[in-house]
């Protein structure tokens, strides 16, 4: 039992600490990157190019004071960040990260995942709408006006995206049959064209635009913006500002790490003789590119307005995928028409 | 062994969480109490290998029911004296309830329906048993008639609660989002020669 108990942790390590070392980077890479788009040069002076900026960020943030409004409740607007940032954090427990055998020792590829549940799928979607009530607590305990206006938008905008991106996952569902991770990524073998961004490309718009207003991100980023007085956490500062901003970057990952597994084939080179590379290169990879695109569409689009995000999410989102799901289920259960489909369809 | 304390710790906690809605003082911790409540109820089901179960009761009524009801009782402003005032009132009724759920409680539990004995033990099937699919086979064939009638009845609410809320203001302003999003560039800007 301490036997288990010890790889337990060190399966949680092994996977809690790339996401912190990676979410200080690509605080890094962000800047860099955005210089790069807008032609100047993004930090530069801290360390060989800038290398150990993110460093000198934390510490910069740990040593901030910490200020808690004198009406405000001090448990829940403490713990409000740690709600917002735990179910960003805990979300990570069934993303496989590939299949190893881990050099021959065991016969069957065991999938990398600290839990290998039946119902991957329904727990990310479960998990990450939890983290609204980190933003509702913030807003609610900072005992300001402008704090809680700022969570009531947030949270809006994130209930409102997720109905559409739990019903493009719908899609997924039923091409791979199943809502274990794995074997959706299973399903999508055998290159390039069997991924499912093939026949579900409008679903993986969807579900990556929503991905950006739910994680916050430009241009959906209206729960942090200045000419609305900041948000949510206009009354936090240092490390406990950090943490909203923590768990932003770990949803960014998660929604690329999930469209990457969902869409664009996991652990599967786009060539099946490229498979020789290691399945978790492929992933992060292709999480890393969706990471670049998050911070390309930072730098290239304006804001959106708060009623035409809700419009799009209501009106242009939500349509979209029911149709699509009608769609699908047409393509598969018509004579004559599943032909086309079953080229994907992992359970037939 | 691990099971136990795990039953123990999951179960316990839903009941303290239980107590902790009905007596702290703040709403909003009562609220908090009930998410606790939930998360423990999942807990259970987890052990019980019904992860579909688990994580639905998380996704639902922790991730959309609880957070309207914090959305309302965010709203409240609550005024304890003004509480108080009606409790003399309401006592003798509040009072009656009281006792006839007790003599209930008392009855239904010395009567010996929950006594283990013969009863079925809740088993655990592992995770050979898809019960994703086992529930959508029972769900779409035998229960079918009242999983429709249930979605209507949803339908039916969500119509009703649209209908009873609008307002069709004649001074608020809206946008032509079609207008709007037909505006080119030859619209707003004009080359002028100077």
């Amino acid at each position: 039992m301490a036997i288990q108990a010890g790889i337990w942790a060190l399966e949680i390590l092994a996977i809690a600490v790339p996401i912190a070392l990676s979410v200080a980077y690509i605080t890094y890479f962000e800047r860099r990157i955005i210089g790069w788009i807008q032609v100047r040069k993004g930090c530069n002076r801290v360390g060989p190019a800038g290398l150990l900026q993110p460093l000198a960020d934390g510490l910069k943030l740990f040593l901030k004071e910490t200020i808690i409004p004198a009406r405000a409740n001090k448990l829940l607007f403490v713990g409000a960040p740690i709600l917002a940032l735990t179910p960003a954090l805990i979300a990570f427990a069934v993303v496989p990260f590939g299949e190893t055998t881990l050099f021959g020792f065991w016969d069957e590829p065991h999938v990398m995942a600290i839990a290998h549940l039946n119902v991957g799928l329904l727990y990310i979607l479960a998990i990450s709408s939890l983290s609204v009530y980190g933003f509702l607590m913030a807003g609610w305990a900072s005992n300001s006006k402008y704090a809680i206006m700022g969570s009531i938008r947030t949270t809006c905008q994130m209930i409102s995206y997720e109905i559409a991106m739990g019903f493009g996952l719908v899609t997924v569902m039923m091409l791979a049959g199943s809502l274990d991770l794995a074997d959706i990524v299973h399903a999508q073998q055998g290159g390039l064209l069997h991924w499912y961004m093939i026949p579900l490309f409008p679903i993986l718009l969807v579900f990556f635009i929503s991905g950006c207003a739910e994680a916050g991100r430009t241009p959906f980023d209206l729960t942090e913006t200045e000419e609305l007085v900041a948000g949510y956490h206009v009354e936090y500062s240092g490390m406990w500002f950090a943490t909203f901003s923590l768990a932003e970057y770990g949803a960014m990952i998660l929604i690329s790490l999930m469209t990457s597994i969902l869409f664009l084939g996991g652990w599967y080179a786009p060539i099946p003789a490229l498979d020789i590379i290691p399945g978790t290169f492929w992933l992060l990879g292709k999480a890393a590119f969706l990471i670049f695109v998050f911070i390309w569409f930072r730098a290239t689009f304006p804001r959106y307005r708060y009623d035409q995000m809700m419009r799009l999410g209501w009106k242009i989102f939500l349509p979209w995928t029911l149709g699509w799901i009608f769609v699908v289920g047409v393509f598969i259960y018509t004579p004559g028409l599943d032909g086309i489909i079953n080229f994907w369809l992992a359970w037939r | 062994m691990l099971e136990t304390v795990f039953f123990n710790l999951f179960g316990g906690l839903s009941i303290l969480a239980g107590i902790g809605v009905v007596l702290s003082r703040n709403t909003m911790h009562s609220v908090l109490f009930l998410i606790l409540c939930f998360f423990n109820a999942a807990g259970l089901f987890f052990m019980l290998d019904a992860e579909f179960l688990g994580v639905i009761l998380i996704l639902i009524y922790v991730g959309a029911v609880m957070v309207l009801f914090m959305f309302v009782i965010m709203m409240l402003e609550v005024n304890v004296a003004k509480l108080k005032e009606g409790v003399v009132q309401y006592l003798p009724l509040g009072g009656m309830i009281a006792v006839l759920l007790l003599i209930e409680f008392v009855a239904a539990s010395s009567s010996g329906v929950f006594a283990q004995g013969d009863k079925a033990v809740a088993e655990h099937f592992g995770r050979e048993v898809n019960n994703t699919a086992e529930i959508g086979q029972i769900l779409y064939t035998k229960y079918l008639l009242g999983f429709e009638i249930a979605a209507i009845i949803l339908l039916v609410a969500l119509v009703g609660a649209i209908v009873l809320t609008i307002r069709n203001r004649k001074d608020a302003k809206y946008q032509n989002i079609n207008a709007q999003v037909k505006v080119r560039r030859e619209d707003r800007i004009r080359k002028v020669r100077m």
